[in-house]
């Protein structure tokens, strides 16, 4: 079967200061139609800048080299319609001066082809879906009035208002307090199960990745350090550095269920 | 609601202390001034030495400072800021007379400056150092530098004097008879220039402050989220990023009133426009002091409600403002 | 030396460096190219511009030199935007100071009378102070200054505030120096930089105001002044527009050169700090 994202040779450079700094080196990756892959790491290992490329949203002053390519989409993907992004701070991520509904109606209306109208209603219909409570009142909420985890709840609704095929998590929750954390953790889990859709979560935490995916993928310094089906890769990891990371985790019961 | 009721009154109390000090500095200018209202009565009407010592008791002029200030500020508790020598009148009665007129140039100036000036700044700042940017950061920049009374002269020399399509000074065609909408359009072909000259110069203040919002919004997450959403370019520049930029410039609304209606003054003496920025002109020149401070505190007063109306129109803008307060 | 070179660098710096070079020029060799009190006649009255090239931008209507007018009224330009700006810039930083460190109820009193300046259009003030203690040059300067130091005030507030918590003002406290000892050799150097970085604003916004009370007639007799120049032509508006052009054009390249310069600056320090 056709991988739906198919990573092949990524290479991505900054410029800073006068100087290239490397954050991604020669990465080969597949993401399977629905699957649920996690991407692990340091702070400085890349997997940030992997979500970014991706979704085709670094900065043009980025050097990128390789392909990304999405066989079962046989054309170029479109932000919102066919990748979701949640990032990691959804105090920045949402706009201070609009309601929560109309971020999250005007992707629908962008990729839907909905009248404002339509869109209003599906924002109601997706606050509910991302357990919101009082989702008609709520959507005319701006985000100060919201709490970081309800923000966040609005982030996931405001990326998968125009279904797409592609979630990309990126750390949406180490900003948030442990017990949300897991709520978040446990919707986008059953939000990709019912819509099908495949993950792309970006976390530090291998507890958290061991939770939710299917299979991880461990990168440092830039560099895919080791990838493979989550049971297998915690229950014997091939790669000293990981078995440093479940080392530094020991203690959290059951991480090999 | 709730929210701007709340600031109303917070902003209204806090003017109080701010409107006495405007009172008591017109009081020591007034006191400062040679002379005082009997000498300036008597140039202007003749009268003997009894009749200069008659009106010193009946206008409370023999008593100490502190009296007359007492007695000033009773006299403005009741709308009365005391007579113009040079009209022969109450002073209230002709400011009021002339303050239509330049609200109605200050109006259609600071329309014309913020509603030109944030397009072009959405313009400049749609692409951050672009070549459209530079060229209107720098065009606007030498706009900011011409003097609105000259730009007023040149604007009178060339579509005045040289092409004819407006009328050289004035508010309206004097003893036209013109009614209703004729009459409009006649006080509009009248205002034109004037409020061309008052508005460009304060058109580069509104483009600058939204082009430097505008990118300073660019670098936000959520520019960067919407992005990630798939929103089209042109619903980004405006609701994401310009709808975040707007928000200082309707500060600065409020904040450049006050520059306005001394740019006023200038601007309404080369059109002879009867407005209160002229009337203070003709105060300097018959040395009608009371009659220039009675302008100054009646533009305090007007300068706190335009910031009033701002602020409130702000909260309306920002649902972060006032929050804190309801929620206390 | 590196800062004047970053700030040619930009073109904003270098076109503003220029205008004011030029500006500067004029105003210093206009008592060695034109001797004579430019107030006095120096030929036929109204002649035009490029006719006669001893009086090459011609006269006014009593015969005076227009060239002349120009160079004599760059000092009066000069003079008083100098002086006013550094007057409101040391009344704003010294009421900012004050207020901003001892805090309380002399902060509370300050600051609503800075509210209260701001409050009165600063034209119109000027305009009523000048006419009640009458027109000279030290009069229009203090006049500008009372109309223009709220802005450095408040900016310098600001400053002190941030400033006034950190390590260094607390060991002077520590060591026992007097608050306001404290407040002016420790603070407000410190607090100084944001506010003169406003300096650029300020003179070209005392040019403009001078040149405003001069045009209404509020600016020293004795002296030529571009804002005079300008109404002085207005009387021939019809007939000789250049008496009124020429003054202004002066007006506008000095003003622009100042803004130039201020914006130059703004990106030379900005560009150091992204080199840091």
């Amino acid at each position: 079967m056709k991988p739906m994202l198919s990573i092949r040779g990524l290479s991505v450079a900054y410029r800073r200061d006068g100087q290239e700094v490397v954050a991604l080196e020669a990465i080969d990756l597949d993401v399977g139609a629905g699957e649920k892959l996690a991407i692990i790491g340091e702070s400085g290992s890349g997997k940030s800048t992997l979500a970014l490329a991706v979704a085709g949203l670094l900065p043009a002053s980025a050097k990128v080299a390789g392909t990304v390519e999405w066989p079962s989409l046989g054309r170029a993907p479109v932000n919102g319609r066919d990748i979701g992004f949640v990032f990691q701070d959804p105090s920045a991520s949402l706009n201070p001066v609009l309601s929560v509904g109309e971020q999250i109606a005007e992707v629908a209306r962008t990729h839907r082809g909905m009248d404002w109208r339509q869109a209003y209603t599906l924002a109601e219909e997706l606050l509910g879906r991302v357990k919101l409570p009082e989702p008609a009142i709520l959507r005319r909420a701006y985000p100060h009035q919201l709490s970081g985890g309800q923000k966040q709840r609005v982030a996931i609704a405001a990326a998968i208002a125009g279904k797409p095929q592609l979630l990309i998590v990126d750390e949406a929750t180490s900003a948030l307090d442990t017990i949300v954390q897991q709520d978040i953790v446990a919707l986008i889990r059953q939000l990709a199960d019912e819509d099908g859709m495949s993950l792309l979560f970006i976390t530090h935490d291998i507890a958290l990745a061991s939770e939710i995916a299917d299979r991880i993928a461990v990168f440092r310094h830039g560099r895919l350090v080791e990838v493979g089906d989550t049971g297998r890769l915690i229950a014997s990891p091939r790669e000293a550095y990981t078995q440093g990371l479940l080392a530094a985790h020991l203690g959290l019961e059951d991480v090999s269920r | 609601m709730k929210r701007a009721l709340l600031l109303l009154r917070r902003r209204l109390i806090g003017s109080i202390p701010v409107l006495l000090i405007v009172i008591v500095g017109t009081f020591l200018l007034l006191e400062a001034a040679p002379g005082d209202a009997v000498d300036a009565y008597v140039v202007s009407t003749g009268g003997d030495a009894g009749m200069i010592e008659a009106l010193r008791q009946r206008w409370g002029l023999d008593q100490s400072p502190m009296t007359r200030l007492a007695t000033y500020l009773w006299a403005l508790l009741h709308f009365d800021l005391g007579h113009s020598v040079t009209f022969s009148r109450p002073i209230l009665d002709v400011i009021l007379e002339r303050l239509p007129n330049t609200l109605l140039l200050m109006g259609s100036a600071t329309a014309l400056s913020f509603g030109l000036g944030s397009a072009l700044g959405i313009v400049a700042g749609a692409k951050p150092g672009s070549f459209r940017d530079r060229f209107l950061s720098i065009g606007s920049l030498a706009l900011y530098a011409v003097p609105g009374f000259w730009l007023g002269l040149v604007l009178t020399v060339v579509f005045s004097v040289q092409l004819r399509w407006f009328p050289i000074s004035g508010i309206e065609t004097i003893a036209s008879g013109k009614t209703g909408l004729d009459r409009a359009l006649d006080i509009g072909r009248h205002l034109v220039l004037p409020v061309a000259a008052l508005g460009f110069i304060y058109l580069a203040l509104y483009l600058r402050m939204m082009r430097a919002g505008m990118a300073e919004a660019w670098r936000q997450d959520f520019v960067l989220a919407a992005k990630a959403r798939g929103i089209a370019r042109p619903r980004i520049v405006l609701r994401h990023v310009a709808r975040n930029a707007l928000l200082p410039l309707v500060t600065m609304l409020g904040l450049q009133s006050a520059q306005m209606l001394g740019g006023s003054v200038v601007i309404e003496t080369v059109f002879s426009v009867p407005g209160l920025g002229r009337l203070a002109q003709e105060a300097v020149a018959s040395r009608d002091t009371p009659l220039l401070l009675g302008i100054i505190l009646v533009s305090a007063v007007l300068v706190i409600l335009i910031n009033l109306i701002v602020d409130i129109l702000y909260a309306f803008l920002d649902p972060r403002v006032g929050a804190s307060e309801a929620a206390a | 030396m590196n800062h004047v070179r970053r700030f040619l660098a930009t073109p904003e710096g270098m076109a503003g460096g220029l205008l004011l070079l030029g500006f500067l020029l004029v105003a210093l060799s206009a008592p060695f190219f034109f001797p004579r009190d430019p107030l006095s006649i120096a030929g036929p009255a109204l002649l035009r511009p490029f006719q006669d090239w001893s009086l090459p931008l011609g006269t006014d209507r009593l015969g005076r030199d227009v060239l002349a007018g120009i160079f004599h009224g760059a000092r009066t330009s000069l003079a008083v935007s100098l002086a006013a700006a550094s007057a409101s810039i040391a009344v704003g930083a010294i009421v900012g100071t004050l207020a901003g460190f001892a805090g309380g109820a002399v902060d509370e009193v300050l600051m609503r009378v800075t509210d209260a300046f701001q409050t009165v259009p600063g034209f119109l003030l000027a305009l009523a102070f000048v006419s009640v203690v009458g027109p000279s040059l030290g009069v229009v300067v203090a006049a500008i200054a009372l109309s223009a130091w709220t802005g450095p005030a408040r900016i310098a507030r600001a400053e002190v505030l941030s400033i006034r918590e950190r390590d260094y003002v607390a060991s002077a406290r520590v060591a026992g120096m007097h608050p306001l000892e404290i407040a002016f050799r420790e603070i407000l150097p410190n607090a100084l930089p944001p506010v003169l970085a406003l300096a650029s604003v300020i003179v070209a916004q005392a040019i403009l105001v001078e040149a405003a009370l001069s045009f209404l007639g509020l600016g020293d007799p004795n002296r030529v002044t571009w804002g005079g120049m300008i109404a002085e032509g207005r009387a021939v508006l019809r007939s000789a527009p250049f008496l009124s052009i020429i003054p202004g054009i002066a007006l506008v390249l000095t003003v622009l050169g100042v803004y130039l310069a201020g914006e130059g600056a703004v990106e030379a320090s900005a560009a150091r700090r992204s080199l840091a």
